[in-house]
């Protein structure tokens, strides 16, 4: 054998070491997603106990329960609800942090640093510090148990995340688009849609997509600002089947997470490109 | 509309201009239409920011100053505030449960974070190279990020740390008997930090972004100089990456003093709110339990305000050390 045709086998054969561990390591990485799957086909009584993976008999049992509702209230009240506020979210966060995002990307006005700087240091607040005076605010003005609470920052550009994704990537796009099109007389609002708007599709989209998902799985926000079930979202309904049946009704409560869970994964396969490469630009938590 | 560059709203401007109207590339407007032009941006920018503005005064600098306020008063939600001065301070310190929680909550936050950012720059480490599947390790890693803080995984994680439930017969295969993981005081807390270590995604994928940008030279020129694995990994990457993981590090940091929704569904419903032996009381469930359920808003706002200050000593303490560790490339030249 060559030295050559030595080094190409000994590649080989680490390339085939490396995959190995990297699937092993991923394997202990997904095992509560497989076990969450696995068990919601699984008789309650196999759930716990076992440690068998997936379920010998296949049962749809635990669906066809959940089908039944939760506190009298039906699954799918809960899934229009929380579509009804991630979809709302989404909106707002493009219109309002690409608005804020283009002023402090492309206009230059007098307090502009300033008020960057402002919005830069909102990263840093702990939440706790504004959920008392807003849970106030709010009851004074009797809007508990509505969705306002859970929407306005969403139209208030609250998410400074999200504004500072957008003023990253609005601060790549060359200057001269925009002097070219001031030169053929558009204003700040033309430029804004018309140029910028779509150039920015990118961080549009990953914005999108992260504050599908994070209003999807918010809970302490639902938890503070709704108190009828019919009004509940997905991830309150869950809480309420785990209070409701504590430890008795295994097999419902895991097919319950796996359905809350759904469409969290499903949009991670979707756009599995785009969110990696979101959080890995911006920093954004998950 | 004066068509202008965008440099003469800078209020920069060179001597001799044109008449504005036509001004063409290169040239620029007189020095009143270039002040005017000043306002007119000025006037744009506020417009487009008049929602984030709205919100800010709103939603964070008042509610902001309310809640400082309210940290020095008695708050039932009901009757008016009733101002107590210090007295809210005064019986956080006097009160257990609050250094419970604070105790439980630096722990976590003190264990956790290290080791996802060690798992994280390890798995980094192990997927930099370019290999074929690469894409596919990357985005597989990275889902638990996504889905670590809904209640489902903290509904998954109860059932797999349940006593007799599968990581503890898993584990009395090999001989390690812990008897019960969320019931019991001592291992409750590390099963709420598994699950945070579980989501060592977001950062892994920053520190991969980092990773790449060391130029290979480096790697090379160390390697002629014979310097092993851990010699490079310690005297080249970590200095390389070194503003990476700081970033990551004080996200990490701030992001884990706010842990709420997995300590809640792992510590248990109903009344039980503390976990065993209050075990997983942390910060941000006792505030809430003050706050919404004993609606002592001064009291949860007085905890707020501690929580702003540890946070933000945390921050600066990070900030004035990384002096010390962090290596920006402009220091080098």
């Amino acid at each position: 054998m060559s030295a050559a045709s030595l080094t190409v086998g000994r590649r080989r054969v680490r390339s085939v070491i490396w995959h190995v561990g990297a699937l092993a390591v991923l394997a202990v990485i997904l095992y509560p997603v497989v076990w969450v799957i696995g068990g919601s086909f699984k008789p309650g009584d196999q759930i716990v106990g076992s440690l068998q993976l997936l379920p010998t008999d296949p049962i749809t049992d635990n669906y066809r329960r959940l089908s039944d509702g939760i506190a009298d209230v039906p699954i799918s009240t809960f899934f229009t609800n929380s579509l009804l506020l991630a979809v709302g979210s989404v909106v707002g966060v493009l219109f309002s942090c690409s608005l804020a995002a283009y002023a402090f990307a492309r206009i230059r006005f007098a307090g502009r640093n300033a008020l960057f700087t402002l919005m830069i240091s909102t990263l840093l607040l702990p939440f706790q510090v504004l959920i008392i005076p807003q849970y106030i605010l709010f009851q004074k003005l009797h809007l508990i148990n509505t969705y306002v609470p859970l929407l306005l920052g969403k139209y208030l550009a609250a998410d400074a995340f999200f504004v500072f994704l957008m003023v990253q990537f609005m601060r790549g796009l060359p200057r001269e688009l925009d002097e070219a099109a001031r030169l053929d007389g558009c204003g700040h609002l033309r430029i804004y849609w018309n140029i910028v708007l779509p150039l920015c599709r990118p961080a549009l989209i990953t914005s999108a997509i992260f504050t599908f998902i994070w209003s999807w799985n918010d809970f302490i926000g639902p938890l503070l600002y709704l108190n009828e079930p019919d009004k509940y979202t997905v991830s309150l309904g869950l809480k309420l089947f785990i209070d409701q049946d504590s430890v008795a009704d295994y097999g419902g409560m895991v097919a319950m997470s796996l359905v809350a869970l759904l469409p969290v994964l499903l949009f991670f396969l979707a756009f599995q490109r785009y969110l990696v490469e979101g959080a890995a630009t911006s920093g954004l938590k998950g | 509309m004066t068509p202008t560059t965008t440099r003469a709203a800078d209020g920069v401007r060179p001597p001799g201009g044109t008449t504005p109207g036509k001004a063409t590339p290169g040239t620029r407007p007189a020095p009143a239409a270039g002040r005017r032009q000043g306002r007119r941006e000025t006037l744009a920018g506020y417009l487009f920011l008049t929602p984030w503005c709205v919100g800010i005064l709103l939603l964070t600098l008042g509610p902001m100053l309310v809640s400082l306020y309210l940290a020095f008063t008695d708050y039932n939600l009901f009757d008016s505030p009733k101002w107590i001065g210090f007295k809210n301070f005064q019986d956080l310190f006097a009160d257990d449960r609050w250094w419970t929680s604070v105790q439980v909550t630096l722990k976590y936050v003190l264990i956790g974070t290290p080791l996802k950012l060690a798992v994280a720059l390890a798995v980094a480490l192990l997927l930099v190279k370019p290999r074929k599947g690469q894409g596919f390790y990357r985005s597989a890693f990275y889902a638990p990020s996504l889905i670590g803080a809904s209640v489902s995984i903290g509904v998954v994680w109860r059932a797999i740390f349940n006593d007799d439930a599968v990581v503890d017969k898993s584990m009395s295969l090999f001989g390690w008997d812990v008897g019960g993981w969320i019931g019991d005081p001592d291992w409750a807390l590390p099963t709420l930090i598994t699950l945070t270590v579980w989501q060592f995604g977001a950062p892994m994928v920053i520190f991969l972004a980092g990773l790449k940008q060391v130029p290979g030279e480096l790697y090379e020129a160390a390697e002629m100089d014979g310097a092993g694995r851990w010699r490079r990994f310690r005297s080249i990457t970590l200095p390389m990456i070194s503003p990476v993981l700081f970033f990551n590090l004080l996200l990490e940091l701030i992001h884990s003093f706010q842990v709420f929704t997995s300590a809640v569904v792992i510590a248990g419903s109903g009344t039980n709110t503390g976990g065993p032996g209050d075990s997983l009381l942390v910060y941000g469930w006792y505030l809430y339990e003050q706050g919404f359920r004993n609606l002592r808003m001064g009291y949860a706002a007085a905890m707020a305000w501690m929580l702003m200050l540890g946070i933000g000593l945390v921050t600066a303490v990070l900030f004035k050390t990384q002096r010390g560790w962090v290596h920006y490339e402009e220091d080098a030249r």
